[in-house]
Protein backbone atom coordinates (compact mmCIF):
# COMPACT_ATOMS: atom_id res chain seq x y z
CA UNK A 1 0.00 0.00 0.00
CA UNK A 2 1.12 3.44 -0.51
CA UNK A 3 2.62 5.35 2.16
CA UNK A 4 0.39 8.31 3.17
CA UNK A 5 1.22 11.62 4.89
CA UNK A 6 -0.83 14.07 6.77
CA UNK A 7 -1.07 17.66 5.57
CA UNK A 8 -3.42 20.85 5.39
CA UNK A 9 -5.01 21.66 2.13
CA UNK A 10 -5.63 25.33 0.81
CA UNK A 11 -8.14 25.91 -1.32
CA UNK A 12 -8.20 29.44 -3.17
CA UNK A 13 -8.71 31.38 -6.01
CA UNK A 14 -5.56 31.44 -9.11
CA UNK A 15 -5.52 33.46 -12.02
CA UNK A 16 -5.69 30.52 -14.64
CA UNK A 17 -9.27 29.02 -12.12
CA UNK A 18 -10.40 33.04 -12.92
CA UNK A 19 -10.08 33.00 -16.61
CA UNK A 20 -11.09 29.04 -17.41
CA UNK A 21 -14.40 29.58 -15.29
CA UNK A 22 -15.34 32.00 -17.89
CA UNK A 23 -15.15 29.92 -20.55
CA UNK A 24 -17.28 27.55 -18.55
CA UNK A 25 -17.25 25.17 -15.48
CA UNK A 26 -17.81 21.95 -17.69
CA UNK A 27 -14.93 22.92 -19.91
CA UNK A 28 -11.86 20.83 -20.15
CA UNK A 29 -9.49 24.10 -19.16
CA UNK A 30 -11.81 24.57 -15.70
CA UNK A 31 -11.37 20.72 -15.31
CA UNK A 32 -7.67 20.67 -15.28
CA UNK A 33 -7.09 24.14 -13.33
CA UNK A 34 -9.25 22.52 -10.43
CA UNK A 35 -7.89 18.60 -10.06
CA UNK A 36 -4.27 19.73 -9.76
CA UNK A 37 -2.93 20.28 -6.15
CA UNK A 38 0.69 21.81 -5.49
CA UNK A 39 2.76 20.33 -3.20
CA UNK A 40 5.83 21.18 -1.80
CA UNK A 41 8.99 20.03 -3.77
CA UNK A 42 10.26 18.09 -1.13
CA UNK A 43 7.46 16.82 0.23
CA UNK A 44 7.17 15.43 -3.10
CA UNK A 45 10.30 13.92 -3.21
CA UNK A 46 9.41 12.33 0.21
CA UNK A 47 6.80 10.57 -0.84
CA UNK A 48 8.18 9.26 -4.13
CA UNK A 49 5.83 11.43 -6.42
CA UNK A 50 6.61 12.66 -9.85
CA UNK A 51 5.30 16.08 -11.79
CA UNK A 52 1.80 15.06 -12.39
CA UNK A 53 1.64 11.61 -10.95
CA UNK A 54 -2.11 11.39 -9.15
CA UNK A 55 -2.72 11.39 -5.47
CA UNK A 56 -5.95 11.08 -3.20
CA UNK A 57 -6.25 13.20 -0.89
CA UNK A 58 -8.70 11.99 1.57
CA UNK A 59 -10.41 12.73 5.18
CA UNK A 60 -13.64 11.66 7.02
CA UNK A 61 -15.87 13.94 4.99
CA UNK A 62 -14.51 12.29 1.67
CA UNK A 63 -12.06 11.50 -0.73
CA UNK A 64 -10.52 13.16 -4.40
CA UNK A 65 -8.10 12.53 -6.71
CA UNK A 66 -6.08 15.12 -8.56
CA UNK A 67 -2.57 15.38 -10.00
CA UNK A 68 0.19 17.26 -8.18
CA UNK A 69 2.26 19.74 -9.22
CA UNK A 70 5.63 20.81 -7.16
CA UNK A 71 6.21 24.50 -5.38
CA UNK A 72 9.63 25.38 -4.65
CA UNK A 73 9.94 25.09 -1.01
CA UNK A 74 10.40 28.97 -0.46
CA UNK A 75 7.14 29.28 -1.91
CA UNK A 76 5.11 26.59 -0.66
CA UNK A 77 6.08 25.65 2.84
CA UNK A 78 6.35 21.93 3.40
CA UNK A 79 2.97 19.66 4.49
CA UNK A 80 0.98 22.44 3.20
CA UNK A 81 -0.98 21.97 -0.27
CA UNK A 82 -2.84 24.03 -2.47
CA UNK A 83 -5.65 23.65 -5.01
CA UNK A 84 -7.71 25.81 -7.09
CA UNK A 85 -11.48 26.11 -5.61
CA UNK A 86 -13.92 23.08 -7.61
CA UNK A 87 -15.74 19.92 -7.38
CA UNK A 88 -12.64 18.22 -5.83
CA UNK A 89 -12.01 20.44 -2.98
CA UNK A 90 -15.77 20.24 -1.98
CA UNK A 91 -15.72 16.91 -1.25
CA UNK A 92 -13.34 17.37 1.34
CA UNK A 93 -15.09 20.29 2.81
CA UNK A 94 -17.44 19.45 5.68
CA UNK A 95 -21.04 21.02 6.30
CA UNK A 96 -20.55 22.28 9.60
CA UNK A 97 -20.49 26.25 9.72
CA UNK A 98 -20.99 25.99 13.85
CA UNK A 99 -23.66 28.78 13.23
CA UNK A 100 -21.84 31.23 10.70
CA UNK A 101 -22.94 29.87 7.76
CA UNK A 102 -19.56 29.39 6.57
CA UNK A 103 -18.04 25.85 6.14
CA UNK A 104 -14.58 25.47 6.99
CA UNK A 105 -13.51 25.67 3.42
CA UNK A 106 -9.36 26.25 4.11
CA UNK A 107 -6.62 24.63 6.33
CA UNK A 108 -8.39 20.79 6.20
CA UNK A 109 -6.25 18.32 7.30
CA UNK A 110 -6.18 15.96 4.44
CA UNK A 111 -4.24 12.36 4.02
CA UNK A 112 -2.13 12.27 0.96
CA UNK A 113 -1.07 8.87 -0.54
CA UNK A 114 0.27 8.18 -4.29
CA UNK A 115 -2.26 6.58 -6.72
CA UNK A 116 -0.64 3.88 -8.65
CA UNK A 117 -0.61 3.64 -12.21
CA UNK B 1 -11.76 43.33 -40.92
CA UNK B 2 -15.58 43.48 -40.23
CA UNK B 3 -17.29 46.76 -40.84
CA UNK B 4 -19.94 46.52 -37.69
CA UNK B 5 -17.66 47.20 -35.06
CA UNK B 6 -18.96 49.36 -32.30
CA UNK B 7 -16.93 50.69 -29.36
CA UNK B 8 -18.06 51.51 -26.13
CA UNK B 9 -16.24 53.67 -23.68
CA UNK B 10 -16.37 53.52 -19.71
CA UNK B 11 -17.74 50.08 -20.09
CA UNK B 12 -17.84 48.40 -16.58
CA UNK B 13 -16.37 44.90 -15.47
CA UNK B 14 -18.13 43.13 -13.17
CA UNK B 15 -15.74 39.62 -12.99
CA UNK B 16 -14.87 40.88 -9.05
CA UNK B 17 -15.46 43.61 -6.62
CA UNK B 18 -13.10 45.92 -8.12
CA UNK B 19 -16.34 46.36 -11.01
CA UNK B 20 -13.33 48.70 -12.92
CA UNK B 21 -15.32 51.26 -14.94
CA UNK B 22 -12.72 52.15 -17.06
CA UNK B 23 -13.06 49.59 -20.02
CA UNK B 24 -12.81 50.54 -23.63
CA UNK B 25 -14.80 47.54 -25.02
CA UNK B 26 -13.95 47.06 -29.06
CA UNK B 27 -17.69 44.83 -30.37
CA UNK B 28 -17.85 43.03 -33.70
CA UNK B 29 -21.59 43.28 -33.57
CA UNK B 30 -22.47 41.29 -36.37
CA UNK B 31 -20.38 38.06 -34.90
CA UNK B 32 -21.69 39.70 -30.98
CA UNK B 33 -18.38 39.28 -29.68
CA UNK B 34 -16.02 41.47 -27.68
CA UNK B 35 -12.61 41.32 -29.77
CA UNK B 36 -10.60 43.52 -27.45
CA UNK B 37 -11.42 45.07 -23.83
CA UNK B 38 -8.63 47.83 -23.05
CA UNK B 39 -7.67 48.28 -19.42
CA UNK B 40 -9.14 44.91 -18.22
CA UNK B 41 -6.71 42.50 -16.69
CA UNK B 42 -6.70 38.60 -17.42
CA UNK B 43 -9.88 37.82 -15.54
CA UNK B 44 -11.79 40.87 -17.30
CA UNK B 45 -10.45 39.60 -20.63
CA UNK B 46 -11.56 36.40 -20.29
CA UNK B 47 -14.71 37.83 -18.83
CA UNK B 48 -15.25 39.70 -21.63
CA UNK B 49 -13.51 37.46 -24.65
CA UNK B 50 -15.40 34.43 -23.25
CA UNK B 51 -18.82 36.15 -22.43
CA UNK B 52 -20.64 35.68 -26.39
CA UNK B 53 -23.95 33.98 -26.88
CA UNK B 54 -24.15 30.23 -26.75
CA UNK B 55 -25.99 27.62 -28.72
CA UNK B 56 -28.48 26.71 -26.07
CA UNK B 57 -31.86 27.02 -25.25
CA UNK B 58 -33.41 29.64 -23.11
CA UNK B 59 -35.12 27.36 -21.02
CA UNK B 60 -35.34 23.79 -20.57
CA UNK B 61 -37.08 21.07 -17.43
CA UNK B 62 -36.02 18.16 -17.12
CA UNK B 63 -33.33 18.85 -19.70
CA UNK B 64 -35.99 19.17 -22.31
CA UNK B 65 -36.47 22.80 -24.27
CA UNK B 66 -39.76 24.37 -23.56
CA UNK B 67 -40.67 28.10 -23.91
CA UNK B 68 -39.62 30.43 -21.61
CA UNK B 69 -43.07 30.85 -20.29
CA UNK B 70 -43.98 27.19 -19.69
CA UNK B 71 -40.35 27.03 -17.66
CA UNK B 72 -41.73 30.18 -15.48
CA UNK B 73 -44.95 28.68 -14.84
CA UNK B 74 -43.64 25.50 -13.51
CA UNK B 75 -41.18 27.57 -11.22
CA UNK B 76 -43.61 29.46 -10.08
CA UNK B 77 -45.74 26.42 -9.17
CA UNK B 78 -42.94 24.58 -7.45
CA UNK B 79 -41.68 27.85 -5.48
CA UNK B 80 -45.55 28.55 -4.65
CA UNK B 81 -46.01 24.90 -3.58
CA UNK B 82 -42.58 24.52 -1.55
CA UNK B 83 -42.92 23.92 2.07
CA UNK B 84 -39.31 25.74 3.11
CA UNK B 85 -38.06 27.44 -0.54
CA UNK B 86 -34.74 29.20 -0.89
CA UNK B 87 -33.49 31.53 -2.66
CA UNK B 88 -29.72 32.13 -3.04
CA UNK B 89 -27.13 33.07 -4.94
CA UNK B 90 -27.23 36.96 -6.40
CA UNK B 91 -23.52 37.83 -6.53
CA UNK B 92 -23.37 37.91 -10.45
CA UNK B 93 -26.64 39.95 -11.52
CA UNK B 94 -28.20 43.51 -10.73
CA UNK B 95 -29.20 45.08 -7.90
CA UNK B 96 -32.52 45.35 -10.15
CA UNK B 97 -32.35 41.58 -10.04
CA UNK B 98 -31.57 40.94 -6.60
CA UNK B 99 -34.66 43.38 -5.89
CA UNK B 100 -36.80 40.88 -7.43
CA UNK B 101 -35.24 37.43 -6.17
CA UNK B 102 -36.01 39.43 -2.71
CA UNK B 103 -39.59 40.09 -3.11
CA UNK B 104 -40.32 36.76 -4.44
CA UNK B 105 -38.83 35.09 -1.26
CA UNK B 106 -40.96 37.49 0.46
CA UNK B 107 -44.10 36.24 -1.44
CA UNK B 108 -43.36 32.44 -0.66
CA UNK B 109 -42.24 32.91 2.64
CA UNK B 110 -39.29 31.34 1.96
CA UNK B 111 -35.37 31.59 2.69
CA UNK B 112 -33.01 34.04 1.37
CA UNK B 113 -29.36 33.54 0.99
CA UNK B 114 -25.90 34.93 -0.93
CA UNK B 115 -23.07 33.38 -1.68
CA UNK B 116 -21.73 36.27 0.97
CA UNK B 117 -22.56 33.96 3.43
CA UNK B 118 -19.36 31.66 2.10
CA UNK B 119 -17.48 34.33 1.21
CA UNK B 120 -17.43 37.43 3.42
CA UNK B 121 -20.38 36.17 5.95
CA UNK B 122 -18.27 36.18 9.06
CA UNK B 123 -17.23 39.67 8.20
CA UNK B 124 -20.85 40.81 7.95
CA UNK B 125 -21.14 39.26 11.43
CA UNK B 126 -17.63 40.70 13.31
CA UNK B 127 -19.43 44.04 11.42
CA UNK B 128 -22.74 43.81 13.54
CA UNK B 129 -20.12 42.98 17.11
CA UNK B 130 -17.39 44.99 16.02
CA UNK B 131 -18.23 47.47 14.07
CA UNK B 132 -15.87 48.44 10.97
CA UNK B 133 -13.74 51.70 10.17
CA UNK B 134 -13.96 52.21 6.71
CA UNK B 135 -13.45 54.41 3.51
CA UNK B 136 -13.92 54.25 -0.36
CA UNK B 137 -10.87 53.16 -2.27
CA UNK B 138 -10.54 56.44 -3.41
CA UNK B 139 -9.24 57.21 -0.10
CA UNK B 140 -6.76 54.68 -0.05
CA UNK B 141 -5.82 55.98 -3.15
CA UNK B 142 -5.09 59.34 -2.04
CA UNK B 143 -4.41 58.77 0.97
CA UNK B 144 -2.88 55.89 2.50
CA UNK B 145 0.43 55.78 3.19
CA UNK B 146 0.30 52.06 4.64
CA UNK B 147 -1.18 48.99 2.70
CA UNK B 148 -1.61 45.75 4.70
CA UNK B 149 -3.23 42.69 2.83
CA UNK B 150 -4.16 39.96 5.43
CA UNK B 151 -5.63 36.65 3.89
CA UNK B 152 -5.70 37.43 0.36
CA UNK B 153 -4.25 37.08 -2.98
CA UNK B 154 -5.48 40.22 -4.82
CA UNK B 155 -2.32 39.47 -7.97
CA UNK B 156 -4.81 36.53 -8.91
CA UNK B 157 -8.08 37.58 -6.93
CA UNK B 158 -8.58 41.13 -7.66
CA UNK B 159 -5.48 41.81 -10.12
CA UNK B 160 -6.57 45.75 -10.21
CA UNK B 161 -7.06 46.34 -7.13
CA UNK B 162 -3.46 47.77 -6.85
CA UNK B 163 -4.41 50.52 -8.77
CA UNK B 164 -6.40 51.79 -5.80
CA UNK B 165 -4.27 50.95 -2.95
CA UNK B 166 -0.57 50.41 -4.46
CA UNK B 167 0.65 51.95 -7.52
CA UNK B 168 -1.48 55.21 -7.96
CA UNK B 169 -0.08 58.45 -7.06
CA UNK B 170 -2.55 60.22 -5.18
CA UNK B 171 -3.33 64.02 -3.22
CA UNK B 172 -1.01 62.66 -0.61
CA UNK B 173 0.87 59.94 -1.99
CA UNK B 174 2.61 62.41 -4.79
CA UNK B 175 5.07 59.52 -5.62
CA UNK B 176 2.87 56.74 -6.00
CA UNK B 177 4.02 53.27 -4.63
CA UNK B 178 7.58 55.08 -3.27
CA UNK B 179 5.30 56.76 -1.00
CA UNK B 180 3.40 53.95 0.57
CA UNK B 181 4.76 50.45 2.49
CA UNK B 182 3.23 47.48 1.38
CA UNK B 183 2.78 44.61 3.72
CA UNK B 184 1.09 40.77 3.26
CA UNK B 185 0.55 38.40 5.82
CA UNK B 186 -0.60 35.05 4.62
CA UNK B 187 0.57 31.63 4.93
CA UNK B 188 2.26 30.97 1.90
CA UNK B 189 4.29 33.03 -0.76
CA UNK B 190 1.13 33.90 -3.20
CA UNK B 191 1.88 35.66 -6.92
CA UNK B 192 1.08 39.17 -4.53
CA UNK B 193 4.48 39.05 -3.11
CA UNK B 194 6.31 40.85 -5.03
CA UNK B 195 4.11 43.92 -4.61
CA UNK B 196 4.85 43.64 -1.03
CA UNK B 197 7.58 45.48 0.26
CA UNK B 198 7.41 43.18 4.22
CA UNK B 199 6.34 39.54 3.60
CA UNK B 200 5.14 38.10 7.05
CA UNK B 201 4.30 34.50 6.75
CA UNK B 202 2.16 32.95 9.53
CA UNK B 203 1.16 29.31 10.38
CA UNK B 204 -2.06 28.11 8.99
CA UNK B 205 -4.79 28.94 11.29
CA UNK B 206 -3.18 31.59 13.62
CA UNK B 207 -4.20 34.39 12.50
CA UNK B 208 -6.39 35.30 15.55
CA UNK B 209 -3.35 34.83 17.69
CA UNK B 210 -1.44 36.81 15.69
CA UNK B 211 -3.87 39.73 15.73
CA UNK B 212 -4.52 39.49 19.45
CA UNK B 213 -0.38 39.72 19.83
CA UNK B 214 -0.46 42.91 17.52
CA UNK B 215 -3.90 44.65 19.23
CA UNK B 216 -1.69 43.73 22.64
CA UNK B 217 1.06 45.38 21.59
CA UNK B 218 -0.75 48.41 20.48
CA UNK B 219 -2.22 48.76 23.81
CA UNK B 220 1.54 49.03 24.90
CA UNK B 221 1.02 45.66 26.69
CA UNK B 222 3.60 42.66 27.08
CA UNK B 223 3.75 39.81 24.45
CA UNK B 224 5.78 36.43 25.40
CA UNK B 225 8.22 35.72 22.53
CA UNK B 226 6.61 32.42 22.57
CA UNK B 227 4.25 33.51 20.14
CA UNK B 228 6.67 32.75 17.51
CA UNK B 229 6.40 29.61 18.25
CA UNK B 230 2.39 29.94 17.90
CA UNK B 231 2.33 31.99 15.07
CA UNK B 232 5.41 31.71 12.99
CA UNK B 233 5.93 35.56 13.25
CA UNK B 234 8.97 36.55 15.48
CA UNK B 235 8.07 38.91 18.29
CA UNK B 236 10.70 41.46 16.62
CA UNK B 237 8.34 41.50 13.33
CA UNK B 238 5.09 42.16 15.59
CA UNK B 239 6.73 45.08 17.16
CA UNK B 240 8.01 46.60 13.97
CA UNK B 241 4.51 46.12 12.19
CA UNK B 242 3.05 47.87 15.28
CA UNK B 243 5.41 50.87 14.70
CA UNK B 244 4.82 51.26 11.54
CA UNK B 245 1.31 51.29 12.16
CA UNK B 246 0.76 53.71 14.89
CA UNK B 247 3.36 56.05 12.87
CA UNK B 248 1.73 56.23 9.59
CA UNK B 249 -0.36 59.21 8.29
CA UNK B 250 -3.11 56.49 6.94
CA UNK B 251 -3.42 52.71 7.24
CA UNK B 252 -5.63 50.24 6.04
CA UNK B 253 -6.08 46.86 6.24
CA UNK B 254 -7.36 45.15 3.43
CA UNK B 255 -8.53 41.37 4.46
CA UNK B 256 -9.19 38.47 2.64
CA UNK B 257 -10.85 34.76 2.60
CA UNK B 258 -7.74 33.51 4.01
CA UNK B 259 -9.58 34.89 7.62
CA UNK B 260 -13.30 34.19 7.11
CA UNK B 261 -12.91 30.59 5.78
CA UNK B 262 -10.43 29.44 8.27
CA UNK B 263 -11.15 28.10 12.11
CA UNK B 264 -11.90 31.86 13.85
CA UNK B 265 -14.18 33.05 10.85
CA UNK B 266 -15.96 36.10 12.68
CA UNK B 267 -13.36 35.89 15.27
CA UNK B 268 -10.81 36.57 12.90
CA UNK B 269 -12.56 39.17 10.84
CA UNK B 270 -13.54 40.52 14.37
CA UNK B 271 -9.96 40.66 15.75
CA UNK B 272 -8.98 42.79 12.53
CA UNK B 273 -11.74 45.29 12.81
CA UNK B 274 -11.23 45.72 16.78
CA UNK B 275 -7.21 46.12 15.47
CA UNK B 276 -8.42 49.24 12.94
CA UNK B 277 -10.24 50.51 15.65
CA UNK B 278 -7.59 50.50 18.46
CA UNK B 279 -5.19 52.48 15.98
CA UNK B 280 -7.69 55.13 15.55
CA UNK B 281 -6.17 56.39 18.68
CA UNK B 282 -2.69 56.83 17.52
CA UNK B 283 -4.02 57.73 13.51
CA UNK B 284 -6.38 56.63 11.00
CA UNK B 285 -6.42 53.42 9.96
CA UNK B 286 -9.52 51.38 8.08
CA UNK B 287 -10.21 48.14 7.09
CA UNK B 288 -11.95 46.43 4.32
CA UNK B 289 -12.78 43.07 3.00
CA UNK B 290 -11.58 42.81 -0.39
CA UNK B 291 -14.94 41.55 -2.04
CA UNK B 292 -14.88 38.22 -5.04
CA UNK B 293 -18.00 38.28 -7.31
CA UNK B 294 -19.02 41.29 -8.99
CA UNK B 295 -22.25 42.43 -7.27
CA UNK B 296 -21.73 40.45 -4.01
CA UNK B 297 -21.37 43.93 -2.50
CA UNK B 298 -24.82 44.90 -4.09
CA UNK B 299 -26.22 41.88 -2.81
CA UNK B 300 -25.44 42.95 0.68
CA UNK B 301 -26.85 46.28 0.48
CA UNK B 302 -29.92 45.00 -1.27
CA UNK B 303 -30.88 42.47 0.81
CA UNK B 304 -30.01 45.30 4.00
CA UNK B 305 -32.33 47.59 2.42
CA UNK B 306 -34.84 45.38 1.98
CA UNK B 307 -34.79 42.57 4.91
CA UNK B 308 -32.92 44.92 7.31
CA UNK B 309 -29.99 41.89 7.38
CA UNK B 310 -27.20 40.75 4.90
CA UNK B 311 -28.13 37.89 4.03
CA UNK B 312 -29.23 34.76 5.72
CA UNK B 313 -32.81 35.74 6.09
CA UNK B 314 -35.73 33.53 6.64
CA UNK B 315 -39.64 35.45 6.26
CA UNK B 316 -41.64 32.28 7.23
CA UNK B 317 -43.71 34.15 9.75
CA UNK B 318 -44.52 36.79 7.41
CA UNK B 319 -41.41 39.06 8.72
CA UNK B 320 -37.44 39.03 8.25
CA UNK B 321 -35.98 37.14 10.96
CA UNK B 322 -31.94 36.60 10.37
CA UNK B 323 -30.18 33.77 11.94
CA UNK B 324 -26.53 32.55 10.24
CA UNK B 325 -26.55 29.08 10.78
CA UNK B 326 -29.66 28.68 10.25
CA UNK B 327 -31.08 30.07 7.23
CA UNK B 328 -27.97 30.07 5.82
CA UNK B 329 -27.66 27.77 2.62
CA UNK B 330 -24.79 25.30 3.47
CA UNK B 331 -27.18 25.24 6.61
CA UNK B 332 -30.59 24.64 5.32
CA UNK B 333 -29.59 22.17 2.25
CA UNK B 334 -26.85 20.35 5.12
CA UNK B 335 -30.03 19.79 7.38
CA UNK B 336 -32.15 18.83 4.84
CA UNK B 337 -34.74 21.67 5.46
CA UNK B 338 -34.85 23.35 1.92
CA UNK B 339 -37.66 21.48 -0.34
CA UNK B 340 -36.98 23.79 -3.70
CA UNK B 341 -34.34 26.38 -4.33
CA UNK B 342 -34.12 29.27 -6.61
CA UNK B 343 -30.44 29.50 -7.55
CA UNK B 344 -29.49 32.82 -9.17
CA UNK B 345 -25.94 33.26 -11.27
CA UNK B 346 -24.13 30.81 -8.44
CA UNK B 347 -22.88 27.07 -8.62
CA UNK B 348 -23.47 25.91 -5.23
CA UNK B 349 -23.61 21.79 -7.21
CA UNK B 350 -19.80 22.72 -7.53
CA UNK B 351 -18.88 24.59 -4.55
CA UNK B 352 -20.84 23.63 -1.62
CA UNK B 353 -19.85 20.71 0.95
CA UNK B 354 -20.95 17.18 -0.25
CA UNK B 355 -23.57 17.02 1.96
CA UNK B 356 -25.42 20.15 0.39
CA UNK B 357 -24.77 18.92 -2.67
CA UNK B 358 -26.49 15.30 -2.33
CA UNK B 359 -29.44 17.27 -0.67
CA UNK B 360 -29.56 19.70 -3.13
CA UNK B 361 -29.90 16.92 -6.15
CA UNK B 362 -32.90 15.77 -3.92
CA UNK B 363 -35.12 18.89 -4.35
CA UNK B 364 -36.50 20.51 -7.40
CA UNK B 365 -33.95 23.38 -8.49
CA UNK B 366 -34.44 26.48 -10.49
CA UNK B 367 -31.63 27.56 -12.27
CA UNK B 368 -30.90 31.16 -14.03
CA UNK B 369 -27.46 31.52 -15.35
CA UNK B 370 -25.46 32.90 -18.12
CA UNK B 371 -23.65 29.81 -18.54
CA UNK B 372 -24.25 25.60 -17.95
CA UNK B 373 -22.90 24.75 -14.67
CA UNK B 374 -23.10 21.48 -12.52
CA UNK B 375 -26.36 23.26 -10.77
CA UNK B 376 -28.21 24.22 -14.39
CA UNK B 377 -27.26 20.42 -15.28
CA UNK B 378 -29.41 19.14 -11.73
CA UNK B 379 -31.80 21.77 -12.27
CA UNK B 380 -35.66 20.84 -12.91
CA UNK B 381 -35.81 24.02 -14.40
CA UNK B 382 -32.81 26.13 -16.19
CA UNK B 383 -33.01 29.55 -17.70
CA UNK B 384 -30.40 30.43 -19.64
CA UNK B 385 -30.00 34.25 -19.20
CA UNK B 386 -28.02 37.53 -20.62
CA UNK B 387 -24.90 38.50 -18.75
CA UNK B 388 -25.02 41.51 -16.77
CA UNK B 389 -22.74 44.40 -17.65
CA UNK B 390 -22.69 42.42 -21.33
CA UNK B 391 -25.93 42.65 -22.39
CA UNK B 392 -27.90 44.24 -19.90
CA UNK B 393 -27.80 47.31 -18.52
CA UNK B 394 -28.41 47.94 -14.71
CA UNK B 395 -26.69 48.60 -11.11
CA UNK B 396 -23.55 47.56 -9.30
CA UNK B 397 -21.69 48.18 -5.86
CA UNK B 398 -18.05 47.75 -6.15
CA UNK B 399 -16.64 46.57 -3.20
CA UNK B 400 -16.28 50.02 -0.82
CA UNK B 401 -20.32 50.30 -1.44
CA UNK B 402 -19.69 52.49 -4.52
CA UNK B 403 -22.62 52.16 -6.79
CA UNK B 404 -21.41 51.99 -10.66
CA UNK B 405 -24.10 51.73 -14.01
CA UNK B 406 -23.40 49.16 -16.60
CA UNK B 407 -22.83 49.97 -19.77
CA UNK B 408 -23.81 46.98 -21.89
CA UNK B 409 -21.32 46.20 -25.60
CA UNK B 410 -24.39 43.71 -27.30
CA UNK B 411 -27.99 42.53 -26.96
CA UNK B 412 -28.56 38.97 -26.33
CA UNK B 413 -31.46 36.54 -27.51
CA UNK B 414 -31.57 35.39 -23.44
CA UNK B 415 -33.65 37.67 -21.28
CA UNK B 416 -32.36 39.17 -18.23
CA UNK B 417 -31.94 37.83 -14.49
CA UNK B 418 -34.68 40.55 -14.02
CA UNK B 419 -37.18 40.24 -16.57
CA UNK B 420 -37.11 36.46 -15.63
CA UNK B 421 -37.63 37.14 -12.33
CA UNK B 422 -39.97 39.95 -12.64
CA UNK B 423 -42.01 37.26 -14.27
CA UNK B 424 -41.73 34.30 -11.58
CA UNK B 425 -42.78 37.49 -8.75
CA UNK B 426 -45.78 38.41 -10.57
CA UNK B 427 -47.18 34.42 -11.18
CA UNK B 428 -46.09 33.41 -7.77
CA UNK B 429 -47.71 36.71 -6.48
CA UNK B 430 -51.19 35.07 -8.31
CA UNK B 431 -50.36 31.87 -7.13
CA UNK B 432 -50.39 33.11 -3.30
CA UNK B 433 -52.86 35.33 -3.61
CA UNK B 434 -55.23 32.54 -5.06
CA UNK B 435 -54.60 30.07 -2.21
CA UNK B 436 -54.88 32.85 0.94
CA UNK B 437 -58.18 34.37 -0.88
CA UNK B 438 -59.27 30.30 -0.41
CA UNK B 439 -58.13 29.94 3.06
CA UNK B 440 -60.06 33.27 3.42
CA UNK B 441 -56.98 35.80 3.99
CA UNK B 442 -58.09 39.03 5.46
CA UNK B 443 -58.26 42.54 3.06
CA UNK B 444 -55.20 43.51 4.96
CA UNK B 445 -53.57 41.00 3.71
CA UNK B 446 -54.20 41.30 0.47
CA UNK B 447 -53.51 44.98 0.19
CA UNK B 448 -49.72 44.08 1.91
CA UNK B 449 -49.23 41.79 -0.67
CA UNK B 450 -50.06 44.09 -3.49
CA UNK B 451 -47.86 46.70 -1.84
CA UNK B 452 -44.91 44.21 -2.49
CA UNK B 453 -45.35 44.33 -5.99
Amino acid sequence: MAKSESMILIPGRTSKQGTSLNKGKLKDEYIEVSTTVEMNLDDMTRLKLQEGDQVRLSNEIGSTVVRCKGRKPEDLPAGILFIAYGPPSSQLMGSDTAGSGMPLSKHMRVSVEKVSA
Amino acid sequence: MADNIRTVKHATCTFCGCVCDDMELTVDMDKKVITKAKNACVLGRAWFAEHHIEDRPAAMIDGKEVTVEEAIEEAAQVLAGAKFPITYGLSDTTCEAQRQAVAITDIIRGTLDTTTSVCHGPSGLAFQGVGESTMSLGEVKNRADLVIYWGGNPAESHPRHFRYAVTPKGMFIPNGKKDRTVVMIDVRKTPSAPVADILIQIKPGKDFELLWALRAKVKGKKVDPKIEEITGVPLSTINDLVERMKNCRYGVLFFGMGLTMTRGRHFNSGALLALATDLNEFTHFVAKPVRGHGNVTGADNVVSWQTGYPFGVNFSRGFPRFNPGEFTTVDTLSHGDADAALIIASDPASNFPKAAIEHLKTIPVISLDTKQTLTSKIAHVAFATATYGINTTGTVYRMDDVPIPLRPAFDSPYPSDEEILTAIRKRVHELILSRRGARGATGEAKVASKQVL
